[in-house]
């Protein structure tokens, strides 16, 4: 992806320089997913990703392919045994117990190698710290494309990978195209794509890898671990239920009227970027383009105005409620619904309203 | 020992105004700033000279403005400041970007001394791909630590570099060896204020300025558009939804309103609700 940004000028004449596929490219076929496993553990933007790339292996007419990294034993082989009810028409594995703990040099080994071998077309990955740290070492050794922070991913007529992402900071979306060199890779952030239907099926084809490293050959040794104690840092992502605030909120003091709501709702917290930037909350709480990706049942806005950055990263919610002063706010374009009003002054009255009506003592109104 | 941090100068997002008939970019009059993720890289990297001692070159490829940022960079107390700018490296994608970065470095290298550390923000906030940092660090052959939380330990003579990496569900603590690429998180640190004699000396220091041959690059059709397997072919708003907002009716009891008919568009959502709400 681009780090200077081009004008729409330079865009359009770029369009016009598209040249054939080198001959040695050609054989590059089907769609790879990278599944990412961390201490036993699919990140569930691995099975996101298996969704999309289902659809883009079946416009294309090839196959989808998994590929698993991880030590040996039992969760690797699950992850693999998983991959296929999440689509998968085979597995490529690397499964060695110097890969335990995720370190660059042996995973970008690892999954270098398997490209270069079997040699696929597209290849994604989530944009992770894992995903990011390894797509950007394996797409320089393979001097490649990559596209990241994807939030559609398309082929077009020609077969190509259209990977569209938000640039100029989340102001703009452009459409981006590794029109002559192989794999075509983009990673996607967790959350951006829906979560398929996960089907009962039988383990299929797996084609095993070796990883051709002993220990002495791996520079970087890890020395330990410490597991997040807050494990709502990497709630946000997947909460059911959200409640952010924005700069209409007026003061840092006034963000706790956010986390009361989301306390009775039993819902995460999250806010705007600006509000990041001011240092009134963490920037694990932030949620857009560079923040998190939700996708909640039900998104509350306060005093958020929507700026696309923002935008991006809300729009799949199944329903987006926003709270603002301003009735031209760019979020009444996206909300489903809204409401005209200081989200100062509605949000102890809405906080106080939802504990009345989801009590207990409310609960058999609620049955019948 | 010498520590080289990349940095870049990037519009300041917060700025950024998108034409509403044309969907172009309006740069007139956007301010330009060191993009925030590089200062934590800086602000890390003064920390180990100040406590090694050494010097810290910073780096950075852009237009003849972008030595606006490295003169900054020096007030910030830098020791040396590098500017490649050429005309070839116009529309780089992270590929071709690494590609010119790779080979200053190694200028870098042989006119001031190897680099024992190399050090770039977490990512941009204009491209945010978070990939420049690995793709310098493969092309150059150094180990990398990504998401640095903070550097616990440095060994110059076993040359040896401790440091807390932040993963997906906590975080990594991790030994390598130098030369190695850092990328730091952001929030690490907070940059310094500069000293005066810094500034005053920023102001007159002379700033090394290459082009793409003067950095020893050898194969121009690396570098820029050319250079670049990524082409941006479309540059678009995205569309409105159809259907705008349905607006609730501000009336006694709003947010009453607002609840009935939030469970009125979504049924479930009550009972789903209620067992969330009860199990907080």
């Amino acid at each position: 992806m681009s780090t200077a940004p081009k004008t729409a000028a330079q865009a359009a004449g770029r369009a016009a320089t598209k040249k054939e596929l080198p001959e040695h490219f050609k054989a590059y076929k089907h769609v790879w997913v990278f599944i990412e496993q961390e201490r036993g553990q699919v990140h569930p933007v691995s099975w996101e990703l298996m969704g999309a790339g289902r659809k883009l292996a079946d416009k294309l007419k090839v196959d989808l392919a998994a590929v698993v990294i991880g030590p040996e034993g039992e969760a690797t082989q699950s992850a693999a045994a998983e991959s296929f009810c999440y689509g998968a028409d085979l597995v490529y594995m690397v499964a060695d117990d110097l890969l335990t703990d995720y370190r660059n040099e042996s995973y970008t080994k690892a999954l270098t190698d398997v490209v270069n071998t079997y040699k696929p077309e597209i290849l994604l990955l989530g944009a992770t710290t894992l995903g990011r740290d390894l797509a950007g070492s394996v797409a320089t050794t393979l001097l490649t494309g990559l596209t990241a922070d994807c939030t559609e991913l398309d082929v077009d007529a020609d077969g190509s990978l259209a990977a569209t992402r938000p640039t100029f900071g989340g102001s703009l979306l452009c459409t981006i195209y590794t029109l002559n060199y192989r794999p075509q890779m983009a990673t996607v952030r967790p959350r951006v794509m829906p979560m398929p239907e996960r089907l009962a099926r039988p383990v299929g084809r797996i084609v095993s890898h070796p990883l051709g490293l002993v220990e002495d050959d791996i520079v970087t040794k890890v020395l330990s671990f410490l597991p997040d104690r807050d494990s709502a840092k990497s709630n946000l992502a997947y909460a059911d239920v959200v409640v952010a605030g924005g700069l209409g909120l007026g003061s840092p003091e006034n963000f706790q009227l956010v986390r009361q709501l989301a306390t009775v709702l039993g819902a995460e917290y999250g806010c705007s970027r600006p509000l990041v930037q001011k240092g009134w909350v963490t920037s694990d709480r932030q949620i857009g383009q560079t923040g998190k990706t939700i996708r909640p049942k039900l998104y509350i806005a306060a005093g958020i105005s929507g700026a696309i950055q923002h935008r991006v990263g809300v729009e799949g919610a199944d329903l987006i409620v926003a709270i603002n002063t301003d009735r031209n706010a760019p979020i009444f374009d996206f909300a489903h619904m809204g409401i005209v009003t200081d989200a100062i002054r509605l949000l102890p009255a809405l906080t106080a309203a939802f504990r009345a009506r989801l009590s207990p003592h409310s609960r058999d109104r609620i049955a019948s | 020992m010498h520590i080289v941090v990349c940095i870049k100068q990037v519009p300041d997002s917060a700025q950024i105004r998108v034409h509403p008939v044309t969907n172009t970019i309006m740069r007139q009059g956007v301010p330009t700033i060191i993009n925030p993720y590089d200062l934590f890289a800086l602000e890390a990297a003064l920390e180990l000279r100040d406590q090694f001692g050494g010097e810290v070159t910073v780096l950075t490829m852009g237009p003849p403005s972008a030595e606006d940022s490295l003169r900054k960079a020096l007030t910030f107390g830098a020791d040396r400041a590098v500017l490649l700018t050429d005309r070839f490296f116009a529309g780089a994608d992270t590929l071709a970007t690494t590609y010119a970065l790779a080979t200053a470095i190694r200028k870098i290298s042989t006119e001031f001394g190897a680099p024992d550390l190399v050090f770039t923000g977490k990512q941009t906030i204009d491209g945010d791909t978070a990939q420049v940092g690995p793709g310098i660090a493969k092309r150059l052959g150094l180990l990398q630590l990504t998401y640095v939380a903070k550097i616990s330990a440095l060994d110059l003579t076993a040359r040896t570099i401790d440091a807390e990496r932040r993963s997906e569900g906590g975080v990594q603590l991790l030994r390598t060896k130098l030369p190695c690429l850092v990328t730091m998180l952001e929030a690490t640190n907070q940059i310094r204020r500069g000293a005066m004699a810094d500034a005053l000396r920023a102001a007159r220091a002379p700033i090394v300025k290459w082009s793409a041959q003067d950095a020893g690059v050898e194969d121009i059709s690396k570098c820029g558009l050319r250079g670049s397997p990524t082409i941006v072919k479309r540059v678009f708003a995205p569309a409105a939804r159809s259907e705008k907002a349905a607006l609730i009716e501000v009336g006694e009891q709003p947010a009453e309103a607002l609840i009935d008919a939030i469970f009125k568009r979504q049924p479930a959502l009550e009972t789903e609700l209620a067992a969330l709400a009860r199990g907080y």
